[in-house]
């Protein structure tokens, strides 16, 4: 057993867990936050990508252990019902979601994509081939690539306004 | 919110959980002191079992215990079962073999599961999984469904000689041979569907919990169907009365078919909770899912189409070989019948068609219905030849299918279904504008000049969703009526909930029933919710597959709507003193008509509840149930276009354009319609170019992750130009036809006809690999030069 402690969506959490646990189980059994999902085990679907020290990360690909004193946003980080991240609002506001499964990595891959390339820098190919890590079986991902370029450009609007 | 009818294209009311991390799926869920539950599965395709050895297991941490099939079988848990039965032409039965959910004696796929363990975290019940030894004596396998039918070949079921299931045909067999007999051109294909492996992103999942106090269950599950589940699980494998198990399906993360059946993992994870005396939960791995998920497709068929000397269709003869996989699912017989052959006439006006269809047992898994179900094998197999004879009798691959189209309905086609409505040309005509397909020749030459090779493919598919009227399903085997239900509560203050019997894994029922209600009464759609998949608060349902939410599960609400409204103004023309026929409902309102006299949506709901002015003999309340019955089938149909570049070097193909022009009837909310149809069609585009599901001779698949089999990402497929055409259908209440199935069965022919245009080869199969497409374009270029 190995003590974990990390910022958690900005609370420091800390437990006792088994080495081999890995970050995902932390998140999801340990710390009780389901919204970020295991879909195939071996790093190929996404649905697990967190924000380890402001890096996407699949979480079932990384041990609690190597997160220890990191600091790791899941998708109920970033924005709220009531205050949505504009990543979140797009993703409903152009169905880039239907049975939502993908969806936690889809978006936390978006906003690590924009984080990236910078607000207002993709276009449909750079954001097709950035997603090649996440698999969504529903979408057809047509409007995930809208939902993605359609947050980045009006994030960037909002940097300028902000300017 | 807003009062947001049909054809709005209202924003999805669940979507903020999703968003937020909220979604609520079967693997968030916990109950009080739950176990986790790890398989032990077969290693072999085809084995005895002659011992299980648990010793070790049972002395490893956490270890509550380790149960096996004899145990299973002890405690009178009942067989899986396939729930359509087939005859064969000789009207002898199809051969069902015995399949158990813990299997005590002989394995017959890999990844078969023979024992479970339950323990205190799913770490420790997988250490001991693989602690548990079985000692097992090989035996040959078979899993080439050819081979399997070939004398001599492994038995696989004592019950099925040969491996053969049934041996059945469709159609005029006479009338089809003279067709041939006096045809001016035949074009003669063979033409295989690849299997393919469903791969909803949610792996299945079970928590199952049991109350000895009260001797009732409660199960968590990954279904599109829950009734059905509990139905099976309570009448076929005894592992409680109906009023003794709940069955909750709640976030499902897609299905695609493959949530349908059940699996043997939840029987088990139910039948061991009592057995254990805690809950046990299981969690599939993705290579689980891809051992033990019912996988589709899987056709080998040989396809002859008959002409005249003016080119129309005379007939079409069809034999196909369909792989069922090592036992039969719960639907699998019907698949490659009569969701299949059934629509082997598909646009067009075909005077004789014969179709005779083998299914046969191999040493893989199990093989049931996939996104279309038969469909996308019919239309596969249909516009593949379709494409290459209006190739050979040098027709545009577009006339000749328009000068065979069906004009006038209803159309009695020669193999069961009767098509209701349809405008073949105009989402013929849609599709070909939107692809400007007459502009085709200069893109090719441009293409050329970059040293690509270009290609158009066309696909005309119709399918027969809105499953299913039930004395018709009932008359041609199906163990199940298939109606659903409904039912409408209106709260007293005005606010409604709607139980229905479908099921939500990814289609916004929870947005698209709302608009129905939002429409009917004028009402916010934030005053309407919907409620399913739990058995304890909907009666019953039927669930959703076949493209029948729509179709089906919204014209049982209608029907409950129309009492609803019924009684509704009833109480409303008692209040307000006027005649019953002279309220109209408006905005949230009844008003009695040519007067300013009105009451609220609201103030008539409360008068139901308060009963203290309502007609005489009339019941308090307001609420109203329904069950709906299809007439007919419904028919969606359309063109898909698609473009493609192949470079010849390589022999990789890209998508460069796919256009699809579709009617599916009336439309409730056009956003979701089309984002199911860029679902579908990326499915197909998958099937077509990525996926397969390959065994090697020993049975073991070798495509059993993502690293292995390949799933369409982002940068594999564009974005799709999709337009529709609405011809209502007059089956149901709302001119609905379904749209959740077409993108994937209109598809697959749509890519590699483009493809065999490209590289002018028409033997391609699929998946259409770089290398295979490389190997026969560079042999035809071989050829030509010699």
């Amino acid at each position: 057993m190995s003590k974990v402690s990390m910022v958690l969506n900005g609370k420091t959490v800390s437990a006792d867990v088994e080495d081999r646990t890995l970050l995902v189980s932390f998140i999801r059994d340990v710390r009780g936050l389901t919204g970020t999902h295991v879909g195939c085990d071996t790093s190929q679907c996404g649905a697990c990508v967190v924000h380890v020290d402001g890096k996407a990360v699949k979480s079932c690909s990384m041990l609690a252990v190597q997160a220890d004193g990191a600091e790791v946003v899941t998708l109920e980080g970033i924005g709220t019902a009531d205050s949505l991240h504009p990543v979140q609002a797009a993703f409903r506001e152009h169905h880039g979601l239907q049975c939502g499964f993908c969806t936690p990595g889809m978006i936390m891959t978006a906003v690590d994509m924009i984080n990236r390339y910078g607000a207002g820098n993709l276009d449909e190919t750079t954001i097709r081939h950035e997603l090649e890590g996440n698999i969504c079986r529903c979408t057809g991902y047509h409007n995930i690539v809208k939902a993605i370029k359609a947050a980045s450009d009006q994030m960037a609007g909002m940097a300028q306004a902000a300017e | 919110m807003a009062v947001e009818g049909i054809g709005a294209r209202a924003l999805r009311k669940e979507d903020k959980r999703f968003i937020t991390g909220k979604g609520r799926y079967t693997d968030d869920m916990t109950m009080p002191g739950m176990g986790h539950a790890a398989f032990v599965r077969s290693p072999h395709a085809h084995a005895k079992v002659k011992g299980i050895d648990a010793s070790a297991a049972l002395e490893m941490p956490g270890v509550d215990a380790v149960l096996t099939g004899d145990q299973l079988v002890g405690d009178g848990i009942g067989n899986l079962i396939c729930g359509w039965m087939i005859h064969s032409k000789d009207g002898s039965p199809m051969k069902m073999g015995g399949w158990r959910a813990l299997e005590p004696e002989i394995v017959r796929h890999v990844g078969q599961a023979v024992a479970v363990v339950v323990a205190d975290t799913q770490a420790q019940a997988r250490d001991a999984a693989d602690a548990v030894i079985v000692d097992y004596e090989e035996l040959p396998a078979v899993i080439d469904p050819l081979a399997a039918l070939e004398s001599g070949a492994p038995q696989i079921h004592p019950e099925a000689e040969g491996n053969l299931i049934y041996d059945w045909e469709i159609g005029d067999e006479a009338a089809t041979n003279a067709a041939f007999e006096k045809a001016a051109h035949v074009t003669r294909m063979e033409i295989h569907n690849n299997r393919l492996v469903p791969n909803a992103m949610e792996p299945r999942a079970a928590l199952a919990g049991y109350d000895a106090a009260e001797e009732h269950y409660t199960l968590y599950t990954t279904s599109q169907n829950p009734h059905v589940a509990r139905l099976v699980l309570s009448a076929f494998y005894n592992v409680a009365p109906e009023n003794k198990l709940r069955v909750i399906a709640p976030d499902v993360g897609g299905g695609f078919g493959s949530k349908i059946y059940i699996y043997p993992e939840e029987m088990v994870c139910l039948w061991a909770s009592k057995r254990v005396g805690r809950p046990v939960k299981w969690v599939s791995d993705r290579t689980e899912a891809f051992l033990t998920d019912a996988h589709g497709r899987d056709h080998r068929s040989e396809a002859e189409l008959a002409l005249d000397a003016d080119n129309k269709i005379l007939g079409l003869r069809v034999k196909t070989i369909a792989n069922l996989g090592a036992y039969m699912s719960l639907f699998s017989s019907s698949v490659p019948t009569y969701l299949y052959a059934t629509l082997l006439s598909g646009q067009y006006d075909i005077p004789a068609i014969h179709a005779n269809v083998k299914t046969v047992y191999t040493n893989t898994t199990p093989v049931d219905a996939y996104r279309g179900a038969g469909r996308p094998e019919a239309t596969y197999l249909l516009e593949r030849i379709m494409e290459t004879a209006a190739r050979e009798v040098g027709l545009s691959p577009a006339e000749f299918r328009r000068k065979n189209f069906i004009r006038t309905f209803p159309h009695q086609t020669p193999v069961i279904m009767c098509y209701d409505a349809g405008d073949y040309d105009a989402t013929l005509d849609a599709a070909l504008k939107a692809a400007d397909y007459d502009g085709f020749a200069a893109r090719k030459a441009e293409a050329a000049s970059r040293g690509k090779l270009r290609g158009i493919g066309l696909s005309c598919y119709i399918e027969a969703c809105g499953i299913a009227p039930s004395a018709a399903v009932g008359s041609l085997g199906a163990g199940v009526g298939l109606w659903e239900s409904a039912e409408v509560r209106v709260n007293p203050v005005g606010s409604i909930e709607v139980l229905t019997g479908s099921h939500s894994h990814g289609q916004g029922h929870e947005t698209t029933f709302a608009q129905l209600i939002s429409e009917r009464f004028g009402l916010d759609t934030s005053a309407v919710s919907i409620v399913h998949g739990d058995t304890d608060k909907v009666q019953f349902g039927m669930g959703t597959y076949g493209s029948r939410s729509g179709a089906v599960g919204m014209s049982a609400i209608v029907k409950a709507l129309d009492k609803v409204e019924a009684k509704a103004k009833k109480i409303a023309a008692h209040l307000m003193e006027a005649s019953e026929g002279d309220i109209q409902i408006e905005g949230g309102e009844l008003k009695v008509a040519g007067t300013d006299k009105k009451l609220t949506f609201t103030e008539v709901a409360l008068a139901a509840y308060t009963a203290h002015n309502l007609p005489e003999g009339m019941e308090p309340g307001l609420k109203e149930g329904a069950f709906y019955d299809p007439t007919n089938f419904t028919f969606p149909a359309g063109t898909y276009v698609c473009e493609v570049e192949v470079d010849p070097d390589t022999g990789k193909t890209e998508v460069v354009n796919f256009v699809a022009a579709d009617d599916f009837g009336n439309i409730i909310n056009p956003m979701i319609v089309e984002g199911q149809v860029h679902g579908g069609i990326t499915q197909g585009i998958g099937q077509a170019l990525l996926e397969n599901a390959s065994y090697d001779e020993n049975g073991q698949l070798l495509t059993a992750s993502y690293m292995d089999y390949c799933m369409p990402r982002a940068d594999d497929v564009p974005s799709y130009s999709l337009s529709t055409h609405v011809t209502a259908c007059p089956g149901n209440p709302l001119g609905m036809k379904g749209c959740g199935e077409a993108g994937a069965i209109g598809s697959p022919p749509a890519v590699i006809n483009a493809i065999t245009d490209a590289i002018g080869d028409n033997s391609l199969s699929m998946p259409a690999s770089p290398e295979k497409v490389w190997a026969l374009y560079h042999a035809g270029v071989k050829q030509a030069a010699e």
